[in-house]
């Protein structure tokens, strides 16, 4: 009976993705690209994903997980599968897949589809789950240690300092995508403002007024927020409209203060009820926008493949290899998943075989995700898609200058039918709103409206605005703490006290230090007149997959020690291939003559027109600053690329004295001891519990 | 054909019971009833911690690690 599922999957998907890849003469159907990632998903889900549980981590039902061991009733709790799913999928899915596809785009929507799907499948997915199982397996211990453990003390401290930097490029990125959805609209801006006093009555709500409901206080919570986009298109509507009109530079102090305030206030006062909205809100949009797109299955009107895969693209410049496959990180491979595997989730696994469906499983429905937003951005008419996403450095300064720059692409748009779009989406104007943001919202805006109702695509419009910028700034709170405690960690070798995590003077301090490192890459994005997401969104791939590949060696060097030496390809793979684009774009970021691509290319070039008085009165003021960032820029890649290149060197290392029969580490895994927990029922179920074993 | 109905009825209201139940697993709204029961299995000895003194504990450590992701 599998087989035959397996059998009429294959066929499915292979004929819907060899649809997508060969039917080129009219557009295409979003439902094909939705029916081959779904195949693919639960191809890889029913043959690879048992296949590398079975074989290479050898899942043994009978065994007892750290929960069942270490049951304390609070972090370690032996929790029923699909609780766990829920848990682990709402921990993963951020805003970076909406991101990343979008920007992707530009190279047409095959290249991007192609390698969400087939690096989910083969990579993300992948190291997901293996991280879930290491870590299970070692009593829910974190990345950082458990490369300290099987590494060495180089391996650890390259993973703390690999996830530092990430944290702060990542929130800077995203601080970015954030500032430029409400630059310059009272509506946007008023509704993401709303939703702080909102999180602050939730906070007060959860804890002393009705302590620990927290149905009750998000059910109150979002509806308000829902109400707050309304009452964002009647200020936008009424006097008060200009209260809430700011420039970048503003609302970039703005998003940096409350990420400050954020990170040294009380998590109950804002932190957690904001987490519990925005999980809310992203777990319900991410579902009606997948009914919507199911509904209304909308024409593709990108083409497969656009001429900027030769690298003149005008949203990020570079080929579309390597540079497609460190666009779209998150939703094909996100090295930072690597954490959430590592921590929280290990400890609520009630059986082995679970870790399957959790981290394989999530991972494969995120990554479902990041081809909607492919869907959302690619269904859009390509003038408007990059007249939204192109800045006006590159497109022109005027709307009459943008469409003539485009069209010339042979990406027909006209001034009229950006206006009227601004007009019907309840915006001034959608020229040069980088970032992805605005342009999901005009993707999922046009779904949602065409499948429920298209009176209202100005409030679907900024409802997806406020749905991203409330994702971000979950994101931006969590990461300041989470980056706040390593710094601890660091500060703490230095000094004693430091390093404690409640002493207040220490908790502000490197907060500020952390906020200061993002609040700097997010200021000089902001005043970068090409839009700064060129710069930041690379390097932030660039990051992100170093993560994953510090992950995948911490992998490699365990599957080399204690399973069969070729199962090592199982990560050993993406390893190669992640190590082989980081690579190669690293390199091109750092030694490319182009000012388009090359980091040094692009400072020596400015500060050769600055010194000539060739830039204009505006450009020349933030010249210096620029020039500063983009060196900077430069030589955080060369430390990325060595960074990487040493774990993998100690990783090799590992590998060849393990394989010519030499001592190595001992692996750290916890001894084996069987379960006596019976299999868990679904809260509430109709069947009750089955028998353990079964 | 009252009996039919009766029987679709009861079935979808365990159905809708159940969809609850996860839910409030999920979101974690159930986190004190579950601790209840494993302090009665575990400690009967001692007091458990009220309502409030979990929930500000269990939420103080929920961001101690990294919780999420971009």
């Amino acid at each position: 009976m599998n087989k035959i599922f397996g059998v009429v999957l294959a066929v499915i998907g292979g004929f819907a993705l060899g649809g997508i890849a060969l039917y080129r003469q009219e557009p295409i159907n979003s439902l094909w690209i939705v029916v081959a990632s779904v195949c693919m998903y639960l191809l890889g889900y029913r043959f690879y994903a048992a296949w590398i549980a079975a074989k290479v981590y050898l899942v043994d039902p009978t065994r007892a997980t750290p929960a069942e061991r270490l049951n304390n009733g609070r972090d370690f709790v032996p929790t029923q599968k699909w609780v766990a799913f829920g848990h682990h999928f709402a921990a993963i899915a951020g805003p970076g897949p909406l991101v990343g596809p979008t920007l992707a785009a530009q190279f047409g929507y095959l290249p991007g589809t192609l390698w969400i799907i087939v690096g989910a499948v083969l990579g993300g997915c992948v190291q997901d789950m293996t991280m879930l199982m290491l870590s299970m397996r070692r009593d829910g211990r974190s990345l950082g240690q458990m490369a300290r453990d099987e590494l060495g003390p180089f391996g650890g401290f390259a993973a703390l300092i690999g996830t530092l930097m990430i944290m702060i490029i990542l929130i800077a990125v995203l601080g970015l995508v954030v500032v430029n959805a409400m630059k310059h609209s009272p509506w946007a801006t008023s509704t993401v403002f709303a939703t702080i006093p909102v999180a602050i009555l939730v906070g007060f709500y959860m804890r002393s007024w009705r302590p620990g409901r927290v149905l009750e206080a998000s059910l109150i919570g979002v509806s308000l927020i829902a109400l707050a986009v309304f009452g964002g298109g009647w200020i936008d509507q009424s006097g008060m409209r200009d209260a809430f009109d700011y420039g970048g530079t503003s609302l970039a102090w703005f998003v940096i203060v409350y990420g400050l305030l954020a990170a040294i206030l009380p998590v109950w006062l804002l932190l957690a009820p904001r987490d519990y909205l925005s999980t809310f809100l992203k777990l319900g949009t991410v579902f009606l926008l997948a009914i919507a797109i199911l509904l209304m299955h909308p024409q593709i009107k990108m083409p497969a493949i656009t001429q900027f895969v030769d690298g003149s693209g005008p949203i990020f410049t570079g080929k579309v290899f390597p540079f497609v496959f460190i666009t779209i990180a998150c939703g094909a491979v996100s090295g930072f998943h690597a954490l959430v595997s590592s921590g929280t989730t290990p400890k609520l696994i009630s059986n082995e075989r679970d870790v399957r469906l959790i981290g394989y499983g999530s991972m494969a429905l995120e990554s479902l995700v990041a081809i909607m937003a492919m869907i959302a951005a690619t269904l859009l008419d390509p003038g408007v898609f990059f007249a939204i996403n192109v800045g006006a450095g590159i497109a022109g300064a005027t709307p009459e200058a943008a469409v003539h720059t485009i069209s010339g692409w042979g990406f027909p748009v006209t001034v009229d039918q950006m206006a009227q779009l601004a007009k019907d989406m309840g915006e001034k104007s959608l020229f040069a709103r980088t970032g992805g943001a605005p342009s999901l919202a005009v993707g999922m805006a046009s779904i949602f409206g065409s499948s429920f109702g298209r009176g209202l695509l100005s409030i679907w419009y900024h409802f997806a605005i406020m749905f991203e910028a409330v994702f971000i700034l979950t994101t931006i709170d969590a990461g300041t703490r989470v980056g706040r405690f390593m710094l601890q960690d660091l500060l703490g070798h230095v000094s004693e006290p430091l390093g404690r995590t409640s002493w207040y003077p220490s908790v502000v301090l490197s907060s500020f230090l952390i906020v200061a490192g993002w609040g700097y890459f997010l200021y000089v994005g902001v005043i970068d007149p090409n839009g700064g997401i060129n710069i930041l969104w690379p390097l932030f791939g660039i990051s992100n997959q170093m993560l994953a590949a510090i992950a995948l060696s911490v992998a490699t060097g365990i599957i080399i020690k204690n399973s069969k030496p070729v199962y090592a390809l199982v990560t050993g793979g993406p390893l190669a291939w992640l190590a082989l684009i980081t690579t190669v774009a690293a390199w091109q970021k750092i030694v490319s003559p182009d000012p388009k691509l090359g980091f040094f290319a692009a400072a020596s070039d400015m500060a050769s027109k600055l010194a000539a008085g060739a830039l204009p009165p505006e450009k020349a003021a933030v010249a210096p600053q620029l020039i500063f960032n983009q060196r900077l820029d430069g030589w955080l890649t060369v430390l990325f690329t060595a960074i990487l290149w040493l774990v993998i060197l100690d990783m090799a290392r590992i590998c060849v004295r393990r394989l010519s029969g030499k001592e190595v580490a001992r692996s750290s895994e916890a001894p084996y001891q069987p379960t006596k927990l019976e299999s868990l029922p679904l809260p509430g179920d109709l069947h009750g519990a089955a028998p353990a074993g079964h | 054909m009252n009996q039919v109905v009766a029987t679709a009825g009861s079935a979808a209201l365990r159905w809708l019971a159940a969809g609850w139940s996860y839910i409030r697993a999920v979101s974690g709204d159930d986190a004190y009833e579950r601790y209840l029961s494993h302090h009665a299995a575990e400690h009967p000895d001692q007091p458990p911690m009220n309502r409030k003194d979990f929930f500000v504990q269990r939420q103080q450590q929920k961001w101690t690690g990294v919780t999420r992701c971009c």
